[in-house]
């Protein structure tokens, strides 16, 4: 049903290719496409349009340029504005040296609130935090229940006694006081924006209790609606954040940028899962990529700045000027992985050109990635700079010297001649290519929402195969020779 | 029947207008049928969570039968019945088994409001005289099956169950057979929600359907997949993949009692073939009705 902006902008926009300038009358037709998706994203419909004359305007006169696709120079503003639009977030829980500080959630119906308010508690707890949770749902059957499992689980306290939301909640207060627990989470009962009753009582709480922070939960499946619930629940409380949950399925979000847009009020969680560990920060350029229907591409961008952070300057300026040599040594490939390796992001070493090769399949990708560099390790520095150099003597000694096959220094260095081309091949493209041609290369399936594709085959999202996908894979091999 | 949905929805869209100044009164507007008007037609269709697809055919057909007609009450007549005829016909309500128990499988996403919805069907089907039993097979969610006990004590039902954690395919099962046994005309049976993406949560739900076949002849009846009124284009997909996995027969639309209209009906009628069967309007019991594609038409509209 949906493949992401980028290939209806490219049918939409391939033809400007190098030919002057961009102009409102040439990217209406990629325009189009940008609102189709948006909307398809549940971004709201006054939001999406506002967004488009954003984009046209920045669009509009830019050069077209030769080496890169139109297309993607659109993507590109959209990526941008988006992440201009939803970001900065600022993750921050207040903490109090003399006082607990109090949270509150609030919400729809079902929206995620209790289990967020446990994931919130782990995170604290986990942070050396002495978190309090407060039962004032009294409305819904089993509510204080569902909260006091959740605090078993988790080892975090649960405050509740069965007289009314504000009593709870103030009762709560001098609880955590008494015990010297320094963070109230506060878990409502659900209600619906156009309930005046229902609101009143969250603006006794809130006069009463004074919360320090009051967070809206918020469904990442929600539609059109999402801003005026924002924009109802800001009124009436003045919120500080936004909680997105439910962003473990494959619904696009839009809300994460109609709420930020109408209310200015940050998304600053999400929720990936019924776990409690299922709660992380929210990223502004993950969720434009998702937006956008494009995969998680700044997840890597991110991994990458972060390697390269980590590589001194002047290591980095002589991998370049190497690497645009096409002189891509064994030690450059040594320092690239080593980064990887220094972040313990095992799932970034399949995501990197090349490093998938090194992995006999089965092998546990640390252990194949040490026998790697235990060989280059055993090299002389003539060795690494030019592998060419290696006969049947010097692989001897350095199969011995890592307690290797000699077989196997063999094959890693026929794989390193493969990295070796494709860094070469890298290095003439765009940045913005360079990432995609990394992440096509990835096992996005997970991170590629509403790609229509993915779910069906299901065949890359790295999940265990059932016997029965596993037959039905052979017999399609069996097909296809 | 719809007359609290109907103020409540009125009201909420008096909000809408606040937040959205310049949203004229649609067909009350003098001129012709062109450009602007089928703008705002496409927005007031888009905002009630219709989608590309189904706006897509009523803009097109509007522009067909009427471009650079005068509005008139005729337009509205229009499409309203284009609405209309891509819903289902009144829902007959459950499809009872011809002897034997009945069996209702409620199925969906996190926190649509199965559970509840469970409460006020067992709750409507005793008031129609039939006997009642519930199958807790929520063996997952914290305090999902103590949630389902509360329910059942007060809508005095049965309730079959077993501890968190435990197999929810045996938890059916058991119900099953206890429904033979004891001459319930019904079984509804609680699910966890699952997100649609999850395939093991859905090989396990495809268990508990496997299960239920196995146990009664012709269960389950019927497959009812809980819908957030709430929710936007992902309804379509959800409604896809759960039909997938356990062929669903109807939806329960929920939540309808708040401002959003649950517009992704009318693809997933014309997508996926799933009429709406019933909807739900609040939070108690007697929150349950059967869906009436007329009254819900002018709701839209209201
Ligand atoms: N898959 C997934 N499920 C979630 C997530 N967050 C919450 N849920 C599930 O959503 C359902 C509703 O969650 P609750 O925490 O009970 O929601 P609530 O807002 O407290 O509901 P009310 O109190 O009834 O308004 C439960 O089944 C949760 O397990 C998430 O991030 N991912
Ligand atoms: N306003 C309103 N609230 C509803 C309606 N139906 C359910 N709810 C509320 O939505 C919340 C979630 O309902 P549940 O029945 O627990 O939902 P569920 O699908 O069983 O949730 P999980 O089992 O956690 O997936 C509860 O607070 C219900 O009271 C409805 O028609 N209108
Ligand atoms: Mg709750
Ligand atoms: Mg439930």
């Amino acid at each position: 049903m949906f493949d992401g902006i980028q290939k209806g902008l490219r049918e939409a926009l391939g033809k400007l290719r190098g030919r002057g300038r961009l102009s409102a009358e040439n990217i209406r037709e990629g325009l189009r496409e940008v609102r189709r998706a948006f909307l398809e994203a549940d971004v709201n419909f006054n939001v999406t349009n506002d967004f488009i004359a954003r984009v046209e305007e920045q669009a509009v006169g830019q050069d077209v340029l030769e080496r890169v696709n139109p297309a993607d120079q659109i993507v590109k503003i959209v990526f941008d504005e988006l992440v201009g639009l939803m970001g900065p977030v600022d993750h921050k829980i207040p903490v109090f040296k003399d006082r607990p500080a109090i949270l509150m959630m609030c919400g729809l119906q079902g929206a995620g609130k209790t289990t967020t308010c446990g994931k919130l508690a782990l995170k604290l707890r986990d942070q050396g935090r002495r978190p309090l949770l407060v039962a004032a749902d009294l409305q819904r059957p089993a509510a204080v229940d569902q909260l006091k499992v959740l605090g078993e689980q988790i080892k975090v306290p649960v405050f509740s006694e069965a007289t009314s939301p504000v009593q709870v909640c103030k009762n709560a207060v001098a609880f955590a006081k008494q015990n010297s627990l320094d963070v109230i989470i506060l878990d409502t009962a659900g209600r619906l924006q156009i309930d005046k009753e229902l609101m009143d009582e969250l603006n006794e709480i809130d006069r009463q209790v004074q919360p320090d922070h009051v967070y809206l939960v918020v469904d990442a499946m929600i539609g059109q609606e999402a801003v005026n619930v924002a924009k109802t629940f800001n009124d009436a409380l003045t919120l500080n954040g936004t909680i997105l949950t439910k962003l473990d399925g494959d619904a696009r979000g839009g809300a994460a940028l109609s709420i930020k847009a109408i209310t200015g009020v940050q998304i600053k969680f999400i929720g990936v899962g019924e776990k409690l560990q299922a709660l992380e920060e929210f990223r502004p350029e993950s969720m434009a990529s998702r937006i956008m229907g494009q995969g998680d591409l700044m997840g890597l961008v991110e991994k990458v700045q972060q390697i390269q952070s980590q590589v001194s300057e002047e290591d980095l300026k002589k991998q370049q000027e190497a690497l645009e040599k096409g002189q891509f040594t064994l030690d450059d490939f040594r320092m690239h992985f080593q980064n990887i390796q220094k972040m313990g992001m095992k799932d970034m070493i399949g995501r990197m050109p090349g490093m998938a090769e090194m992995i006999p399949e089965g092998e546990d990708p640390e252990v194949a990635l040490k026998r790697v560099q235990g060989m280059i390790d055993s090299m002389t520095k003539k060795e690494r700079n030019d592998p060419d150099v290696i006969d049947a003597g010097r692989r001897r000694r350095i199969a011995t010297g890592s307690g290797v096959q000699s077989h196997e220094v063999t094959q890693f260095l026929k794989q390193f001649d493969t990295v070796r081309a494709l860094m070469k091949q890298m290095m003439s493209m765009s940045v913005w290519q360079r990432i995609k041609m990394v992440t096509g290369m990835t096992k996005m399936g997970a991170f590629n929402p509403g790609n229509e594709g993915m779910l069906k085959t299901k065949g890359n999202t790295g999940h265990r195969k059932s016997a029965k996908e596993r037959a039905e894979e052979r017999k399609k091999k069996k097909k296809k020779r | 029947m719809f007359g609290s949905l109907f103020t409540k929805i009125k009201k909420s869209l008096a909000r809408t207008r606040d937040v959205f100044t310049g949203v004229v009164d649609l067909f009350r507007g003098r001129g012709k049928v062109d450009k602007v008007f089928l703008a705002e037609l496409e927005k007031r269709l888009y905002l009630a969570d219709v989608g590309g697809f189904a706006v897509g055919v009523i803009v097109d057909r509007v522009r067909q039968a009427f471009q650079d007609k005068e509005v008139s009450e005729d337009v509205q007549t229009f499409v309203k019945q284009q609405l209309r005829e891509m819903l289902s016909d009144p829902s007959p309500g459950i499809s009872y088994a011809p002897s034997g128990p009945t069996v209702v499988m409620i199925v969906g996403v996190n926190g649509s409001g199965k559970t509840t919805t469970i409460a006020k069907l067992a709750h409507r089907l005793k008031a129609d005289g039939k006997k009642v039993l519930v199958a807790a097979c929520d063996t997952y969610r914290a305090a999902a099956v103590e949630q389902l006990t509360v329910w059942c004590q007060r809508i005095d039902c049965d309730i079959v169950k077993n501890a968190q954690g435990s197999d929810p395919a045996s938890v059916a099962h058991d119900a099953c057979e206890k429904a033979k046994a004891r001459g319930f005309d019904v079984a509804i049976v609680d699910t966890a929600g699952r997100l649609h993406t999850q395939a093991h949560l859905m090989r396990e739900l495809e268990k508990i359907h496997k299960v239920v076949t196995r146990q009664v002849e012709g269960a389950p009846h019927e497959t009812l997949m809980v819908l957030d009124a709430t929710t936007g284009q992902n309804a379509v997909t959800q409604a896809e993949m759960f039909s997938k996995s356990v062929k669903c027969t109807g939806i329960v639309l929920t939540k309808l009692d708040g401002s959003a209209k649950g517009g992704a009906i009318f693809a997933i009628k014309q997508k996926v073939g799933l009429p709406v069967k019933y909807i739900g309007v609040g939070e108690s019991m007697e929150d349950l009705e059967p869906f009436d594609p007329d009254s819900y038409v002018e709701a839209l509209f209201s």
